[in-house]
């Protein structure tokens, strides 16, 4: 059928696209790259079109293919990969470029880069150049695609900074990107994409890098600036509730194939693909408690154990204060700040906060991975109490069997070097009276199978498995020594949308059978909403609200808590709302008062 | 699509797929031998490999490769110049014969120079065999034999496939012998700065702070000296009446002295880089001692990357030895190296009328290319898991 199709393409003139809007048709793209081991597809046959004024979110997995077919689009495929096949059609009103007919090198799609089509790029760090300001950068692309004078791209070029609402355009146009924050050269490199005043915008995870305060405001200057200027934005991302806030048409994307594509609201409320339903399932499971936390927490209603196993009071960290340093004393960053928390037995506590607000380094500390500057814990597992900050190395060997952690990333955490049986086991070698060789790896096996994975695969090496297998193996390092707490740093935060919720869910079946208490420390609201009994959101070191999970995440008190929640996109599409979002500005005083 | 439904309506995809599984065993695979299949595709790197081997097992049964002793002179074929070895030759009744034999000489006297030049004399066939017998040996040092691979099946025949020296000594013999030296004296050079980068670069890393900077500052003050007038105060310090030997090994010292700055920071770097990797700090947690820690947890990490940067430095020992040895302050006769040996081409006089001296040229020159060809690939190799 696809082969009938790109006939009739070849026959009817491309001059005359059906709708007058289409910008750019993608038909039958196929990439590939050659491989050791073979030929791999990343792109399969995929196919779309961008109009103009309109947003297609491009969405899917983690190797899915979708930054390869933006790649695609504009013949920057890294090595070893090569455009194989399909066509891809720009029309413009002086007619129809076929981009795919262009050498890669060539002076034509220079011209068509940057001034038809632009791309944002996922990390703003490193998609600046850290040595030359920001004005010089934007102004490459006037230099290159316009007839400007001097003065006149310089005045370009602050109107452009201004409708980027980069604040004093004037001056900041000089500076070099280190003194831009995280979202302004976000929006530098969108006002570097749009100098040209581009038909097609492709976004490529523009807002992965960033907190959900920033990305709300990426997300709504991007869309400001379409409905201005009219251009098509191709916006590529794996996070379903960003699609449900500012798609108009949405390509599914699956190990290299289009799966589907569908208008956003047939997409969400009427998928016709399993792989659609399962991914669009998963994002919305995470939008509510999970059902087994709920009879979890109606069995502690009934029987309540307010006995708190692990107690933090007054907990400050300050990194890098040093004495008087030639007669002036150094301030140092104050990364927590008079922290007091419980955790009680067999409840999970969730720490939120955005990217710099202290809650892993909350976590460390009261593992004393960091040594903390003041404040106690106090650590009641066993009968006894035991003063967490008193202990020695030898104490602290004794309470890493009884508070374990698991990482954020599967793959640094795992050791490439050693087996996953010598992972796993690596707890129960280090601790006395462990029993011999074989107890061991008896008990590896077990932990396997209690984690999903099979026993034989004890002998393989952490590169044979995928990252959500990886963090099974984790977990089953984490349990291995019996543990009584567990102190989770986003551990699903490096996961797929769809692995995100079976981690939770197998993290919930052992709190039920071992009865284990979590510290769950998450930048994301839904993870918590779906796996906690009660948060606490930090904000610039402190604790600003705690309370119960339900309360916390659909009516929070705080106005700090009320502005995240508003920014966090939901994956349903009729309720758009982070362009309606509460604005949270406060110093650190201001606080402190208001809790 | 390879969607499965649970039953409890989450749905599982992709968690099942393993990204390496091929007929190899690839899950299994450890360090050692997914950098073994890296390196193999580097196919230079595998070359030079086999000739550091070659060379190696070159230096080792020297006494029995090399055609008669290195020291032993003969005033009668002073800069006799290289023989051909030759498979057959034509007899007298113009039929062709077979058998391995190389030509004798005739000297004859220049008419304007007076100056005696060697010709090779087509009519004297030496004989030559395979496992001959010789005065007896020891092999390797230790074990009595009494053949040579190659030589005249008549002992005390003039035999020079490369030529032979101001002296009428064997070039062959000598670059074979040379080989010992020169090859060793990079491996005890190598191993001596080995332990004191690996030491002091890790203790400079593991533990910073105040170590660190001392131990930093002091590689800075090494590297800062120059090296050759440095290497010639400190040769020029050893006393003349010292056994070769232990001339020998003073110059390995003083070598190795300047070249563990390298490794010590190559060690410190990965040792800064890996102490914050996220799987020592579960290392940690899980309640491993700082002994372990180190030892079975960081140091696999960079064990490969040290051994290629070992190999990386073999060649500027040897480089060292020949450079040392040529201007006279490092090894001297009657040590057998091709510094030494180079020591004779010295003069532009000697390499015009006797090219063939510069042959332990050649040899360094096919050394260092081979373990630098092989450091360059086992350094490529040395990180498997790198994407």
């Amino acid at each position: 059928m696809n082969q009938a199709v790109s006939e009739a393409a070849n026959v009817v003139p491309m001059a005359a696209p059906v709708d007058p809007d289409t910008v750019l048709t993608v038909r039958n793209l196929t990439t590939e790259f050659t491989l050791r081991t073979g030929v791999l597809k990343a792109v399969d046959n995929v196919s779309f079109a961008l109009r103009r004024g309109k947003t297609l979110c491009i969405v899917g997995e983690s190797g899915s293919g979708k930054s390869v077919t933006a790649r695609s689009i504009l013949r920057i495929v890294p090595e070893p990969g090569k455009v194989t096949g399909g066509e891809v059609v720009l029309h413009r009103p002086d007619g129809d470029v076929r981009i795919h007919e262009l050498d890669p090198k060539s002076a034509a799609i220079r011209a068509i880069r940057g001034a038809d089509i632009s791309m944002i790029f996922q990390e703003p760090m490193s998609s600046l150049s850290p040595v030359h300001t920001i004005g010089f950068q934007i102004e490459e692309s006037l230099l290159l695609h316009t007839d400007l004078d001097k003065a006149a791209r310089r005045k370009r070029i602050i109107e452009l900074l201004e409708r980027v609402e980069i604040p004093n355009p004037e001056q900041t146009i000089d500076r070099y990107p280190f003194e831009y924050s995280g979202g302004m050269r976000q929006r530098a490199m969108i006002a570097m994409a749009l100098a040209c005043n581009p038909k097609v915008l492709i976004a490529d995870e523009p807002t992965t890098a960033l907190d959900v305060t920033t990305q709300a405001e990426i997300l709504d200057l991007i869309q400001e600036l379409q409905d201005e200027f009219g251009m098509a934005v191709m916006f590529i991302t794996h996070d379903m509730g960003v699609v449900a806030e500012i798609a108009d048409e949405v390509a599914v994307m699956y190990q290299g194939r289009h799966v589907e594509t569908g208008s956003v609201e047939d997409i969400f409320h009427a998928p016709r693909e399993d792989y659609t339903k399962m991914l669009i399932g998963s994002a919305v499971r995470l939008e509510q408690p999970s059902p087994m936390k709920l009879q979890m927490q109606a069995r502690r209603r009934a029987e309540p154990d307010e006995r708190p196993i692990l107690s933090v009071r007054g907990m400050n960290k300050v990194f890098g204060a040093t004495g008087k340093l030639f007669g002036k004393a150094v301030e140092g960053v104050h990364a927590v700040r008079d922290v007091s928390v419980d955790l009680r037995r067999g409840e999970t506590l969730g720490i939120v906060g955005e990217s710099g607000s202290g809650k892993t380094t909350l976590g460390r500390c009261l593992m004393r991975m960091h040594e903390p500057t003041s404040g106690e814990v106090v650590y009641r597992g066993r009968d006894n109490e035991t003063d967490v900050m008193a202990l020695d190395r030898r104490g602290l060997k004794d309470l890493y069997a009884d508070i374990r952690m698991i990482f954020q990333d599967p793959y640094a955490s795992l050791n490439p070097r050693m087996t996953v049986q010598q992972i796993i086991a690596e707890p129960l070698r280090n601790r006395q009276g462990h029993g011999g060789a074989a107890d061991i790896r008896d008990r590896v096996a077990d932990l396997l199978v209690r984690v999903g994975l099979k026993p034989e695969h004890m002998e393989r090496y952490p590169h044979a498995f995928s990252g959500g297998q990886r963090q099974r193996i984790g977990i089953a390092r984490a349990l291995a020594p019996n543990p009584k707490i567990i102190v989770a740093d986003e551990a699903t935060s490096a996961l797929d949308v769809s692995l995100r919720s079976q981690i939770l869910d197998l993290l919930l079946e052992f709190q039920e059978q071992l009865d284990l208490s979590f510290i769950f420390i998450s930048h994301d609201i839904s993870t918590v909403r779906y796996f906690c009994d009660r948060v606490a959101v930090m904000y610039r070191g402190e604790i600003v609200e705690l309370g119960p999970a339900r309360e916390v995440c659909d009516n929070p008190g705080h106005a700090y808590t009320k502005a995240l929640l508003s920014a966090v996109p939901r994956p349903d599409p009729t309720q758009r709302g982070i362009h309606k979002r509460h604005r949270y500005v406060a110093s650190a005083s201001d606080a402190r008062i208001s809790r | 699509m390879t969607t499965t439904i649970n039953p409890d309506g989450g749905t599982a995809l992709s968690d099942d797929v393993v990204p390496i599984a091929d007929a190899r065993g690839a899950e299994v695979a450890g360090q050692w031998r997914l950098m073994w299949w890296k390196f193999r595709q580097h196919k230079l790197a595998m070359a030079s490999g086999v000739v550091v081997l070659l060379l190696y097992l070159v230096a080792i049964f020297a006494e029995f490769l090399a055609p008669v002793d290195p020291n032993a002179f003969n005033p009668r074929y002073t800069y006799a110049p290289p023989q051909e070895l030759r498979m057959s030759f034509v007899d007298q009744n113009g039929d062709r014969q077979w058998g391995l034999h190389v030509n004798g000489y005739r000297s004859e006297i220049d008419r304007e120079t007076f100056r005696r030049t060697f010709v090779l004399d087509d009519e004297d066939r030496i004989p030559v065999g395979f496992f001959v017998r010789s005065e007896p040996y020891l092999l390797a040092g230790f074990i009595p034999a009494s053949i040579k691979l190659i030589g005249p099946k008549e002992a005390g025949q003039p035999f020079y496939i490369l030529g032979a020296d101001r002296l009428g000594r064997d070039m062959l013999s000598r670059v074979i012998h040379g080989a010992r030296v020169s090859l060793s004296i990079g491996l005890v050079g190598v191993f001596l700065s080995l332990f004191l980068g690996v030491v002091l670069g890790g203790i400079s890393g593991y533990y910073g702070g105040l170590v660190d900077t001392v131990i930093q500052r002091l590689i800075e003050f090494i590297r800062s000296i120059p090296t050759i007038p440095l290497w010639m105060g400190l040769a020029a310090a050893i006393p003349l009446t010292l056994h070769p030997l232990m001339v020998y090994l003073i110059i390995t010292a003083i070598v190795s002295l300047v070249g563990w700055t390298d490794l010590g920071r190559e060690v410190r770097g990965r040792f800064l880089s890996i102490k914050d990797e996220d799987f020592v700090a579960a290392a940690r947690l899980d309640g491993a001692s700082e002994g372990r820690i180190i030892l079975r947890h960081m140091t696999p990490s960079f064990l490969s990357h040290i051994i290629a940067t070992v190999t990386l430095a073999i060649p500027t020992m040897i480089l060292a030895e020949t450079a040392l040895s040529f201007l006279g302050i490092g090894l001297r006769p009657p040590v057998v190296s091709w510094g030494v040996l180079l020591q004779e081409a010295q003069n532009v006089r000697s390499v015009v009328t006797a090219p063939w001296l510069m042959w332990p040229g050649a040899a360094v020159v096919v050394a260092v290319l081979s373990f630098n060809f092989l450091g360059d690939g086992l350094r490529d190799a040395a990180d498997p898991y790198a994407s």
